[in-house]
């Protein structure tokens, strides 16, 4: 039921409009320019007689007295075969597709379809006639790229449906109806291979949600080891500009084992998603064999594209992300960076003149966030298969203090924080997750015990390098310089992995707990030197060999040779008693 | 045809308040007044009430002035006619030139789809081994200059826009003194420069909402010639200053501040300009080079801080060199690997041994005994210091690389510097 109404102020990308009829919250409407064109538009304030509407696009040229139109509908993205492989702006635009059309400019007022039309999908039935079924049961399957792609009674259904009819086997596009559905109450429902679902509603058409118990391997040794994450579990990246924030996430779309990974850039730079773009295509997932683009969806709504529609692309990625979890598969939503979505919150507010809170942040910024993270988790599906969505956001703190409101709000909210540090990225020590301020409640690949008693020689090494900050080696103990020199070792062959190796870029959890071991064996030898400076280019050497170790392939020859000279170069160092 | 309104009801700052019917956002509007006129654009609408900011400013104003509306955006003139030419930020000739109309095109337009963007392969030369050998600057980056009042910012700028090979540069003043200004053209010109740049300035003492047109309308101009083919250089001297302006007028507006004054969305308008900066598919680019100073030296200042957030690394001018720590061309592994095979290994050996250079001098500086090693080190950094990263130095990428072999040959054995055997045969200079 749609209504109409006309603009009467225009402050930003937010426009008041008085309405007669019904108007409900958050649905969307479109503003008409002069010259036509229809501004896509959504509720955010209702009024008395007047109604508050974000604008997802420029506003320029809009007038006191334009026309409003209200759809009744909320703002929803499209569900079906033919998401995987793109890249949606926030509103689930194709962007190539828009190139083709508009050229090398984005244009205003131009929607399309998210899905193609006329591609045809091979489904195959899984439901029978006279089956009764609830939301999110499977009617049938199509092949997408390397998935099936259950085709599911429809979200919005409540209660229990009966198969009235369903199509044979055979090619069909998704707006053909490829079943009909009767409910309780005799009215026939329509269901086709691709539905509608508002991007700010969970999809919950699972049995039960359950606890994230199983390691999800990103192949970073310092995450999997030190900070895991879980499947299903959620986390962020806080970190100063330059800290490698990005190129974390970026290794782990491609690393990361999952089924899908959906990567949201927020409010970036355009330039690195085009990184992501032009490489993906050509790099082979050694899990599957195919181009690392067949699981990967991207959502593109950079720093220079509309503000308003920054909030709605990560809802729009976590909705694609529940609708895979439907099929019973474990998809991971990297969101780059939570900071500009907050940002674009507070500018929002700050039009509506609501009371500001902290860094003029709006006081709902918490639960904002933490019913975002909220969305992530485990759950088992109505047929008893799993599927999972895990959400790992960054976060931009404004001078790179962690005491914002950003980073303290996720914090609350997630199971596990990946700080990274200035000082570490200064030093090139990447990933500059800080090993000692990080945390993470998840289970990893790795005997607890070990790993903490790793973190307290890193912890105790840098104390001893504090310590010779102010006294000098000549003041340190052989004892405390050896500790602190562990300490080093273990940081540059452990924690510190080279982004641009072929092999070191990624571990795989097979080898972390093997190079683990070896690594923690060393740590634990006892040693001596007679003098500091031998002592030290005893590590220097060990380091670059196990470095080496590090960069040829597992268990290889090389591999094998490089470990006999890493333990006899240790086996001298070592104090016999 | 053009709807002119006598009733002003309103004035603070540079906003003034006029109650008009059928004023769109963003229309661009002229107001008359005792002080002459100006031109002004429509940024608040509130039914009949139109908030206008008015480019010269309020001061002069009368409820009884005269406001003309245009019935369009603002835009700016496009063509070659540009060339050799010196505007303010409304696009007033500031050269005593003829005005120019033609080929009206809008500012502040859309942004490129992510779709259509490349990699950026292709480097600019500039000259300088602090650049070229360390931190690359490419075809298409956004890089600013951070840096503190005093230091040769405006300089730096214009030795790199002499010597980069580019076709059209455009440059943005913003809150320039008039001595930077003038400094700027007579460079340009002395150096036959000038007839492939257009030059829109703010200076210190003009209205400050023209400060905040200068980005746009350069970049609106930059993105013409880029669409027709060329490789335009943008250089924005100082963004602190049109951070600042907006700053100024947000408050005017009684919007409120985010942090240290500056309004919430400091971010996202500075991204919208950063952000222009693109390789074209088979056509021209845009390359940003931006000026930041940080006041108080202080890089979490929100203008340094939210710049660090958008740009593609960023160079730290400091004592009148660029500093290798902290600087950061986050494009240079695109094109450093395709330069010359000892390239990036140069880079690293030389700024990891200039790491250590620092830590001698502490270590010295806190009176520990300096071994031989330390004596070695002592050595290079200074020559380091002297020959590679002063800004007097300005050579082309391949003598830098040869000198950085040099140096290194001077103070260290090969073994020293832990550089692959396989490229020290190739390069290390044999002793004659
Ligand atoms: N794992 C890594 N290995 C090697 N270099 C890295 C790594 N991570 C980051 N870097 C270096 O740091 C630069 C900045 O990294 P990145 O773009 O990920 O930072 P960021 O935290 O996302 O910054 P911003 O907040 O500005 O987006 C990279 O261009 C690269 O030079
Ligand atoms: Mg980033």
């Amino acid at each position: 039921m749609a209504t109409n109404g006309k603009i009467i102020g225009v402050n930003g990308n937010l426009i008041r409009v008085a309405f007669t009829d019904a108007v409900v919250q958050n649905e969307v409407a479109y503003a008409k320019l002069a010259s036509g064109v229809k501004l896509k538009s959504e509720v955010i304030r209702i009024r008395g007689d007047y109604a508050e509407l974000q604008v997802f696009e420029d506003t320029t040229g809009l007038k006191t007295g334009d026309d409003v139109e209200f759809t009744g509908e909320l703002l929803s993205v499209e569900l079906g075969p033919g998401l995987l492989t793109q890249i949606f702006d926030g509103l689930q635009n194709p962007l190539p597709r828009l190139a083709t059309e508009c050229g090398f400019f984005l244009q205003r007022g131009k929607y399309l379809h998210a899905l193609p039309r006329r591609k045809k999908w091979t489904f195959t039935p899984v439901a029978k006639v006279g089956d009764k079924l609830t939301a999110g049961e499977t009617l049938g399957t199509v092949p997408e790229g390397i998935f099936k792609h259950r085709i599911m009674v429809p979200f919005k259904i409540q209660g229990t449906v009966t198969v009235e009819s369903i199509l044979a086997e055979g090619d069909y596009v998704i707006e053909d109806v490829i079943a009909t559905l009767k409910d309780g109450e005799g009215k026939i429902i329509d269901a086709k291979m691709s539905q509608f679902w508002p991007i700010k509603i969970p999809i919950k058409q699972y049995a039960e949600r359950l606890r994230p118990d199983e390691p999800m391997v990103t192949q970073q040794r310092i995450i999997d080891t030190f900070f895991p994450v879980a499947r299903g579990g959620t986390y962020c990246i806080p970190g100063p500009f330059g800290a490698g924030k990005t190129v974390l996430q970026q290794l782990t779309s491609r690393y990361a084992d999952v089924d899908i990974v959906i990567f949201a850039a927020c409010g970036e730079r355009a330039g690195e998603v085009v990184e992501t773009l032009r490489e993906f295509p050509d790099l082979l997932d050694p899990r599957t064999g195919k181009s690392l683009m067949e699981r990967t969806l991207i959502i593109c709504n950079t720093s220079s594209m509309p503000v308003a529609a920054r909030e709605a692309s990560v809802y729009t990625g976590v909705t694609l992300a529940e609708y895979y979890r439907q099929m019973g598969l474990n998809v991971l939503l990297l969101a780059d960076s939570t900071s500009r979505w907050a940002q674009a919150l507070r500018e929002m507010s700050g039009r509506l003149e609501e009371i500001p809170g902290e860094e003029a942040f709006p006081a709902y910024l918490e639960s904002v966030i933490a019913s975002f993270y909220e969305r992530g988790g485990v759950v088992r599906l109505k047929d008893g298969t799993k599927g999972s969505v895990t959400i790992g956001g960054t976060v931009s703190p404004a001078g790179g203090n962690f005491e914002e409101p950003v980073t303290q709000a996720t914090l609350k909210v997630v199971g596990a924080f990946h700080g990274l540090s200035r000082e570490r990225s200064d030093q090139r020590r990447f990933p500059a997750i800080h090993p000692l301020d990080s945390w993470s409640k998840y289970e990893g690949i790795i005997d607890v015990a070990k790993v903490s008693a790793a973190r307290h020689i890193l912890a105790e090494g840098g104390d001893v390098n504090q310590m010779m900050k102010v006294v000098g080696e000549e003041g340190t103990s052989m004892e405390d310089f050896v500790l602190y020199l562990k300490s080093e070792y273990l940081d540059a062959v452990y924690l510190q992995q080279d982004a641009y190796n072929d092999i070191d870029s990624a571990c795989s959890a097979e080898r972390q707990k093997y190079l683990f071991g070896k690594v923690f064996q060393i740590l634990k030898t006892p040693m001596t030197f007679k003098e500091k400076d031998v002592a030290r280019s005893f590590f220097l050497k060990l380091t670059q060999i196990t470095k080496d170790w590090n960069r040829v392939e597992f268990q290889s020859q090389e591999f094998k040779n490089l470990e006999v000279q890493i333990f006899k170069s240790v086996a001298e160092a070592e104090i016999h008693v | 045809m053009y709807k002119v309104y006598h009733r002003i009801e309103r004035i603070a700052g540079s906003v003034i308040t006029v109650k008009a019917e059928g004023v769109a956002y963003q229309e661009l509007a002229q107001v008359t007044s005792g002080q002459g006129i100006s031109l002004a654009r429509v940024n608040r609408i509130d039914g009949d009430m139109v908030d206008l900011q008015v480019f010269a400013g309020s001061r002069g104003i009368s409820t009884e002035s005269q406001v003309r509306f245009f019935g369009k955006p603002m835009d700016t003139p496009f063509g070659d006619s540009l060339l050799g030419r010196v505007f303010t930020g409304a696009g007033v000739p500031r050269d005593n030139g003829p005005v120019i109309e033609e080929n009206s095109v809008p500012i502040g337009g859309p942004s490129v789809n992510p779709s259509k963007r490349i990699v950026p392969t292709r480097m600019v030369r500039t000259g300088i081994p602090m650049i070229d050998v360390f931190n690359t600057l490419v075809v298409s980056q956004k890089l600013p200059i951070f840096s503190v009042a005093g230091e040769p910012y405006n300089q730096l700028l214009a030795r790199i826009a002499l010597q980069a090979e580019v076709d059209v540069i455009v440059l943005g003043g913003m809150g320039l003194k008039f001595d930077d200004y003038l400094y700027l053209k007579d460079f340009l010109e002395k150096n036959g420069a000038l007839s492939r740049s257009v030059m829109f300035v703010h200076t210190a003492s003009d209205p400050i909402v023209e400060c905040m047109l200068v980005p746009d309308v350069a970049l609106a101009v930059a993105e013409q010639f880029a669409t027709k083919g060329k490789n335009v250089l943008v250089l924005l001297t100082d963004m602190t200053n049109f951070a600042d302006a907006m700053k100024e007028i947000a408050i005017t507006m009684e919007q409120i501040p985010s942090n240290r004054g500056y309004p919430g969305d400091l971010y996202s308008q500075l991204a919208a300009r950063y952000e222009k900066a693109v390789d074209f598919e088979g056509s021209g680019s845009i390359t940003i080079l931006a000026v930041t100073t940080m006041p108080g030296d202080d890089v979490t200042h929100p203008v340094p801080d939210n710049t660090g957030y958008i740009t593609e690394g960023q160079f730290y001018l400091r004592k009148g060199r660029i500093e290798p720590f902290g600087s950061l061309s986050r494009l240079k592994q695109q094109v450093n690997g395709k330069t010359r095979s000892d390239h990036r290994t140069i880079a690293n050996t030389m700024i990891q041994l200039y790491a250590s250079f620092r830590e001698t001098l502490e270590k010295q500086s806190m009176g520990f005994r300096m071994s031989g090693w330390d004596q070695k080190v002592l050595k290079y950094g200074e020559r380091f210091e002297k020959e590679m990263m002063d800004l007097s130095v300005n050579i082309p990428l391949e003598r830098a690389l040869d000198l950085g072999w040099t140096i290194l040959a001077d103070c260290f054995n090969p073994e020293e510097t832990g550089i692959p055997s396989k490229l020290i045969n190739e390069y290390w200079p044999k002793k004659g």
